[in-house]
């Protein structure tokens, strides 16, 4: 347990980084995880390579949801949009280092299908994003 | 008043509470209202019947067909009496309080409900409460409107009333809430919805378990509860209705046990109860509500009202100072034994984790009822829920969970 709750999750959990909201963005999704009301909003901004140069999340929900979403966003700033779309369930997994029954992955993976969602630009998020 | 029931006396009397849970850890089970642990008796009445009796009932005239039915229409017949019903046949068996409201809905609701008609409901509902209504007023373009909350967590009489001055059909609420504990005023609620010429519909899944109910005295139209919250198997519910109203709504599902006689050309519907309940019921989680029933009783039900309102007032006095800890609904002497509340900066979810790696067991999140919670404004609660087999030792635990907690995420 005191393994689950990580230093580094209720760092990012109750300090985040990437809390907040750009002055503008080419990229933004949100979405809730019905279950636990979990919500979350993402913006992304980009340049004219299509690189992330900065990034934010809003949103309220459990740590790992939280957490998540903070971790994933610090990786992505100076990615591309296109290495968005390639990011797996197990990128967040190992980003988290935790194990997770399948009810709390579904918070983890809150920040991925967000995240996801907006490289694509989509209107609405699908299930088949985390895979 | 004290508590006639003696420390871990009833615990001992639910299998599941003598396993330690995580290896090593006591259960410590404060879900209850999502659904009751089983007592040995109840689980010991479903072996018997399926060691002893098993058959298909009202059908077949061997031994221990007629043995089953029998087994089967006592347990009605106990479950009527439990709730003081005198006439056997106002119980209708279903599988839980959710099918009985949605046959409600699809039976009487939409034989008798017209286009504009108004449904008065609750900001308190649980979704089983919600739903079968939002879906018939879709089909039937019903409007709906609902009773507001108060801050303490009671319901706005004076909102009721003027509700009830607008004439609706329907009217239907909780008889005790999940989520705030709230005990509402069914009985003059029922009485002043009968005045403004409206039908009634209580969901008592909340309400059964906990105290004694006498809907010879509530007189509502209908009434809807579970078996599971209390101590019977899952898959049996009820839904009580008045003998005219049964009479006249049209069958739910259509099958074998509710025909009268089918022919080529169509069937007649069989009496009530029988002509709403289609196939093969769940014959063995009927008997086991049956010994639920008496394994209540048995402990009386005054009782374990008694020892709940207890181990509330307990509850509230281990929580008070806990450190951004808020308690919604009402005071402890004016609820049932529901305590839900938020911790600040941390999320149910978490909460409910680091309990459970305890051995605590309490629910997180919106307990099926979201509107309930947008109404006070937040996502989401710990929930604990207390019954028969709890105990202060219980409390202490979940006090010395939440200092875990906060320990945590300080
Ligand atoms: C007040 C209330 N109504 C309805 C229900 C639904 O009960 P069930 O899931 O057994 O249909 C519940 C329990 O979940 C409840 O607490």
């Amino acid at each position: 347990m005191d393994d689950f709750y990580r230093e580094i999750i209720l760092d990012h959990y109750k300090n985040p980084i990437y809390k907040g909201k750009l002055e503008s963005s080419d990229y933004e999704f949100e979405d809730e995880n019905p279950l636990c009301g979990d919500f979350l909003h993402i913006e992304l901004k980009t340049d004219d390579k299509g690189i992330i140069t900065d990034a934010r999340f809003d949103g309220h929900g459990c740590a790992i949801s939280m957490a998540s979403a903070d971790m994933l966003l610090e990786t992505l700033i100076g990615k591309s949009v296109e290495d968005v779309k390639q990011l797996s369930k197990q990128d967040i997994l190992d980003l988290l280092g935790i194990e997770l029954s399948p009810v709390r992955l579904k918070c983890a993976l809150l920040s991925l299908k967000v995240a996801k969602a907006a490289a694509y630009e989509l209107e609405e998020a699908h299930d088949d994003l985390v895979e | 008043m004290k508590s006639l029931i003696k420390d871990d006396e009833i615990a001992r009397q639910f299998p599941i509470l003598k396993e330690p849970i995580h290896q090593n850890k006591r259960l410590v089970y404060l879900d209850s209202a999502a659904t009751a642990q089983k007592p040995l008796a109840v689980i010991q009445s479903m072996n018997a019947f399926y060691e002893h009796t098993n058959a298909n009932i009202h059908r077949g005239i061997h031994a221990l067909a007629e043995a089953a039915t029998e087994a089967y229409e006592i347990a009605r017949a106990k479950t009527a009496a439990f709730i003081g019903v005198s006439d056997a046949r106002q119980i209708i068996f279903t599988r839980n309080t959710s099918e009985s409201i949605n046959l409600i809905a699809y039976t009487w609701g939409r034989e008798y409900l017209k286009k504009g008609d108004l449904i008065v409901l609750t900001e308190m509902e649980h979704h089983s409460n919600l739903v079968p209504w939002y879906m018939l007023a879709e089909e039937k373009e019903l409007s709906i409107e609902f009773v507001h909350v108060n801050d303490d967590g009671t319901l706005d009489m004076q909102h009721y009333h003027d509700l009830l001055q607008r004439k609706p059909k329907l009217v239907s609420f909780t008889h005790m809430s999940n989520v705030l504990g709230t005990i509402n005023t069914a009985k003059e609620m029922t009485r002043d919805a009968h005045t403004a010429g409206a039908v009634v519909v209580i969901d008592g899944a909340q309400a059964v378990p906990h105290f004694s109910v006498d809907l010879t005295d509530l007189a509502p139209d209908f009434y809807a509860f579970s078996g599971h919250k209390m101590c019977s198997p899952t898959g049996i519910g009820v839904l009580y209705g008045k003998m005219d109203l049964l009479n006249a709504m049209p069958p739910f599902m259509g099958g074998g046990d509710m025909i009268k006689k089918v022919t080529f050309e169509g069937f007649s519907t069989n009496d009530v109860p029988y002509k709403f309940e289609a196939g093969t019921p769940a014959i063995a989680e009927g008997i086991g509500l049956g010994a639920a029933v008496d394994y209540l009783e048995s402990i009386g039900m005054d009782a374990i009202f008694a020892h709940e309102k207890e181990l509330t007032q307990y509850a509230f006095d281990v929580l008070a100072d806990v450190k951004g800890l808020q308690i919604i609904g009402p005071s402890a002497g004016e609820r049932g034994g529901v305590v839900s509340f938020t911790l600040e900066g941390i999320h149910p979810h978490d909460v409910a984790q680091i309990l459970d790696s305890e051995g605590i067991a309490v629910r997180a999140g919106h307990h099926c009822a979201m509107p309930l919670h947008q109404r006070f404004n937040i996502p989401a609660t710990t929930r604990a829920s207390l019954y028969l087999y709890n105990t202060k030792a219980d409390l202490d635990a979940l006090r010395l969970g939440l200092d875990k907690v906060i320990d945590i995420f300080a």
